[in-house]
């Protein structure tokens, strides 16, 4: 598979291709942490997670043509705003979904994925009545624009580098408010005993609701930066929403630590094996392995042993 | 004793809601539609084979598969692979840079047949694998999930998995596998061309004639003791495993039988349209065949067959006049079949229909006491008609 | 202690050395006992004394992390679960579950020993030898005028009764009931502590319980656990006199 490149050069493919890997892994992050703490949480899969990511994405490009058009001159800074803004679309069409729908079918987490499933659809359909069947694209600030160069045969593009950072830090941020905060601490009670934590006063469907949104503003964030990397069509979110499930359920359904493990890992695996055997079969290969060692070891890489 | 009075009069009824399906499906259809109608409705017939499987797997057993396409899929793929290699002769080929292989491959710069076609060249081997290869991979997979307690959403989501692999597989893979056309020009069956009207109106019988058999057996498992231990299992399967059963044994047989069921209706289908493409196994497709289960009512027999005779033509309707519209009425039945009538059309009818019939035909309800075949209903349907018989579900005898 | 002195072979069930532990905390710690053919063995203990556990262990809900359960001879560790109730271990869970829309008599039929297996369950018919085995079990249990009622319609005392005649109708040799009696009225209690004194003349009993009152009904022995060891094992009198069981549910 090597013949015909140099050691130096199987090196620099394999950085840039790890580094090609690392922005598909910042939107698998941010896309599966939202899904991880939702699916920890309550135990529902959102089948709807990926249009939730699109919805971010296409508040970014509305900001984006907003500060072109009337904020010219603050334009290189719009991405900011524009990731709030996603964060609070998104999380407030996650409370309401939450509270129109997902609350009425707790216990009944299959009929929650066929519910959220049809939500996608609807989703799905009007993102093409709104903005067109076809991709759009925002214009990125002058600043996110060009590379570094490592050596001669790496670069790395500064988008890519900064959208890696947000994952990181949005990450970062979710673990302090998981294990630091009086909120995380509730969540955590919640997943480990539910009617103990109501005995205690935990206002446990209040959590519900807060969790579903903030799974939902994160894939909404996950959109913002998917705008840096690509462009958004109507259906973009669906590509997404396989691996972003077996990231989760692969990195133990749980675990934050896991969830970014198995993000990295199958993004890693994926773009380094394209470069050989094209998109496709990266694509077969990967997630074959994946399913094969999750066949024989369901409970995925970060699971506590826990009596049941 | 009065329950097996009960029962006799519930395989009336039972019965007479089978003869009006035949009555519908057998005389009626075809005289009132033109052959390009009546293929289409032996199409969406062929969807509910893998409706009713999913009634047997999700509805009785509680087991989602969001993978039902793959079976489909694998079974019409069978078939297409034998027409497609009968379509393939060296003489229909002789243009070819190498005659007897088919187009596809050709057009790939194949220059010989891969070992995997081979067999294709049977008939008998291809109705054998038309069933055979979806049921060993359902076994593989049910095997592996089953033995290890993988169950509930981790299940639907590895199964949707399975779907979006062998969906790039195929696609990716267009040498041997026709790739996003699939496998197209599929011309005669034996020597016997299914591209003419009466053809296809043959066609048409032998696709009713199949899904009443596959209503059958899955009729006997389900009033067998077989159907109720499935039941229990979804609503304490803990309880039947302590009982002595091997849980996961019962789940892997109802997983393959569904797949079974699947597979017929994949090679049904290709005989019917003329091809099979990867669009048919997809995550959407596939996830499209659950709500064909859940509009006629999860745990209803017949019911797979009316939902998705419905869902069906109501998309062909919306897509042939307003195709924009169709997703957001897709959307909403997945919500409302769920949040709504979470028991699809057969509990509609249980509740509505049935008591007018009663009244109608005189039926003594106080009659029969409580009814005794009344298996487990699934929590999410508890709330609502427990007590009602389930449509075609009748209490076994007390010999 | 002089039961470990005689062989293993001689007791219907002998646990020896039964460690189990979660993420390091130990549940079942080292437990060793043993159970004589037709003995009622009451194993009583503080919350979190890891009772449930070696029930669970038994029947193999559990998997043992170290030691051996040998039942009539026979190795149980290795086994699964459907192995472990066909070699002749039945047991109830403490919340009653049994098939609430089933009736009675499908519930008691369903566990008719015969059909287990796939294809048996879809040949099983409903013959003469099942009909009587389940008005005869109906019977020891008090609901022979339920029998064609669903299980659901049933007060919580009658559907525990119901999991027992569950059990019964599997014809074991060792039945394990997890707290029997509770949430049970005094009448209730009564009948059931009459129940197990049928069901002892031809089975072995593991009962997990709380209520001393009951305890002193039925046991012929009781084992004293706490912190997943044995701390006392004896005849009620003996145990209820043992200054280390005294210790344990009064001292703190």
């Amino acid at each position: 598979m090597f013949d015909g490149y140099t050691t130096s050069e199987v090196m620099s493919i394999f950085a840039m291709q790890g580094f090609a890997g690392l922005s598909l892994f910042s939107v698998f992050v941010l896309m599966a942490l939202g899904l991880a703490i939702i699916f920890g949480q309550m135990g529902v899969i959102n089948m709807a997670h990926g249009e939730f990511m699109i919805l971010g994405a296409y508040t970014t490009y509305l900001t984006s043509g907003f500060f072109q058009s009337y904020l010219p001159s603050l334009f290189g800074g719009y991405f900011f705003i524009a990731m709030i803004l996603a964060f609070l679309v998104c999380a407030a069409l996650g409370a309401l979904v939450e509270w129109l729908m997902i609350r009425r079918l707790y216990h009944r987490p299959l009929d929650t994925l066929l519910a959220t499933w049809g939500l996608s659809l609807i989703m799905q359909q009007a993102y093409r009545s709104i903005f067109g069947a076809r991709e759009v694209g925002v214009e990125l600030p002058e600043w996110m624009l060009g590379a570094f160069n490592v050596t001669d045969l790496v670069q790395l593009p500064i988008n890519g580098l900064f959208v890696m950072i947000i994952a990181l830090l949005i990450a970062g941020g979710l673990y302090l408010l998981m294990y630091r905060s009086g909120y995380g601490t509730k969540v955590r009670a919640v997943v480990q005993n539910r009617p103990m934590a109501e005995a205690v006063g935990i206002n446990s469907a209040g959590i519900d609701r807060a969790t579903f949104a903030l799974g939902c503003g994160i894939a909404g964030v996950a959109g913002a930066a998917f705008t840096m990397i690509g462009s958004t069509g109507p259906s973009s979110g669906q590509a997404y929403i396989v691996d972003t499930f077996l990231i989760v359920v692969f990195g133990g359904a749980q675990s934050l630590i896991g969830t970014i493990v198995s993000a990295f890992g199958i993004s890693q695996a994926q773009s380094t094996m394209e470069f050989f055997m094209g998109g496709s079969m990266a694509k077969v290969l990967t997630l074959l392995v994946v399913v094969g060692i999750l066949m024989l070891r369901p409970e995925g890489l970060m699971a506590l042993k826990v009596r049941r | 004793m009065n329950n097996s009075a009960l029962s006799k009069w519930f395989v009336s009824r039972e019965g007479v809601y089978y003869l009006l399906l035949a009555l519908l499906l057998v005389v009626i259809l075809p005289l009132v539609l033109d052959p390009f109608r009546l293929n289409m409705v032996g199409k969406y017939l062929t969807y509910a084979f893998v409706a009713l499987g999913l009634v047997m797997c999700w509805g009785k057993a509680g087991i989602l598969s969001l993978g039902q396409g793959v079976f489909f899929g694998l079974g019409g793929y069978c078939m297409a692979m034998f027409l497609k290699l009968e379509a393939s002769s060296p003489e229909n080929t002789a243009i070819q840079s190498t005659p007897g292989i088919p187009d596809f491959m050709d057009w790939n710069q194949l220059t010989e047949l891969p070992w995997f076609w081979e067999p294709f060249h049977s008939f008998s081997f291809t109705l054998l694998a038309v069933i055979g290869v979806p049921v060993l991979l359902a076994f593989i997979i049910g095997f592996a999930m089953f033995t290890r307690r993988v169950g509930g959403v981790y299940f639907a989501i590895i199964t949707q998995a399975i779907a979006a692999i062998l969906t790039i597989l195929i696609i990716g893979q267009q040498g041997f596998t026709g790739g996003i056309n699939g496998i197209t020009d599929l011309q005669t069956l034996n020597g016997w061309d299914i591209r003419t009207d009466e053809a296809r109106t043959t066609l048409y019988f032998i696709c009713v004639g199949m899904l009443f058999l596959c209503l059958f057996v899955a009729r006997l498992v389900q009033n067998r003791k077989l159907g109720r231990i499935l039941m229990a299992m979804n609503a304490q399967e803990n309880r039947v495993r302590f009982s002595g059963y091997d849980v996961a044994a019962f789940k892997i047989f109802v997983f393959c039988l569904a797949a079974a069921f699947a597979g017929v209706g994949g090679a049904m289908f290709t005989l019917l349209v003329g091809f099979m493409s990867p669009s048919f196994i997809g995550i959407v497709a596939s996830i499209e065949m659950v709500i064909f289960c859940a509009l006629g009512g999860r745990l209803s027999i017949l019911g797979a067959v009316y939902g998705a005779l419905i869902v069906n033509a109501a998309k062909s309707g919306f897509s042939e006049s307003f195709p924009e519209l169709w997703p957001f009425a897709m959307g909403a039945l997945f919500i409302g079949v769920v949040l709504a009538f979470p028991d699809g059309l057969a509990g509609l009818y249980r509740s509505y229909v049935m008591p007018l019939e009663d009244r109608l035909f005189r039926r003594d309800k106080d009659k029969g006491a409580p009814v005794a075949g009344t298996a487990a209903s699934k929590p999410a349907a508890a709330n609502e008609n427990d007590d009602e018989p389930v449509i075609d579900n009748y209490s076994p005898e007390k010999s | 202690m002089n039961a470990a002195k005689r062989k293993s072979g001689d007791f219907l069930l002998a646990v020896e050395g039964l460690t189990v532990s979660f993420d390091g905390f130990k549940a079942v710690d080292d437990l060793s006992f043993y159970l004589d053919p037709k003995e009622i063995r009451v194993i009583i203990g503080p919350n979190g004394a890891g009772k449930t556990t070696v029930l669970d262990l038994i029947c193999g809900k559990t998997k043992a992390s170290s030691g051996s359960i040998k039942f009539a001879g026979k190795e149980l560790t290795r086994l699964k679960e459907h192995q472990i109730v066909h070699s002749g271990v039945g047991r109830k869970f403490q919340t009653p579950s049994v098939f609430e829309d089933l009736t009675v008599f499908e519930n008691l039929e369903v566990s008719y020993p015969q059909g287990h297996s796939v294809m048996g369950a879809l040949a099983f018919k409903r013959d003469r030898a099942v009909i009587e085995a389940v008005e005869e079990v109906a019977e020891t249990i008090f609901l022979t005028d339920a029998l064609y009622e669903p299980a659901a319609s049933l007060s919580h005392g009658q559907k525990q009764w119901l999991e027992i005649g569950m059990l019964l109708i599997q014809k074991p040799d060792l039945l394990m009931l997890d707290e029997p009696v509770a949430g049970m009225s005094v009448a209730e209690r009564k009948k059931t502590a009459e129940l197990l004194r049928v069901i002892t003349r031809d089975h072995t009993v593991l009962v997990v319980e709380h209520d001393m009152q009951f305890v002193g009904d039925i046991a012929d022995r009781v084992t004293v656990m706490h912190q997943g060891r044995v701390l006392s094992e004896g005849s009620i009198e003996k145990v209820k006199a043992d200054p280390k069981v005294i210790e344990v549910y009064l001292g703190h």
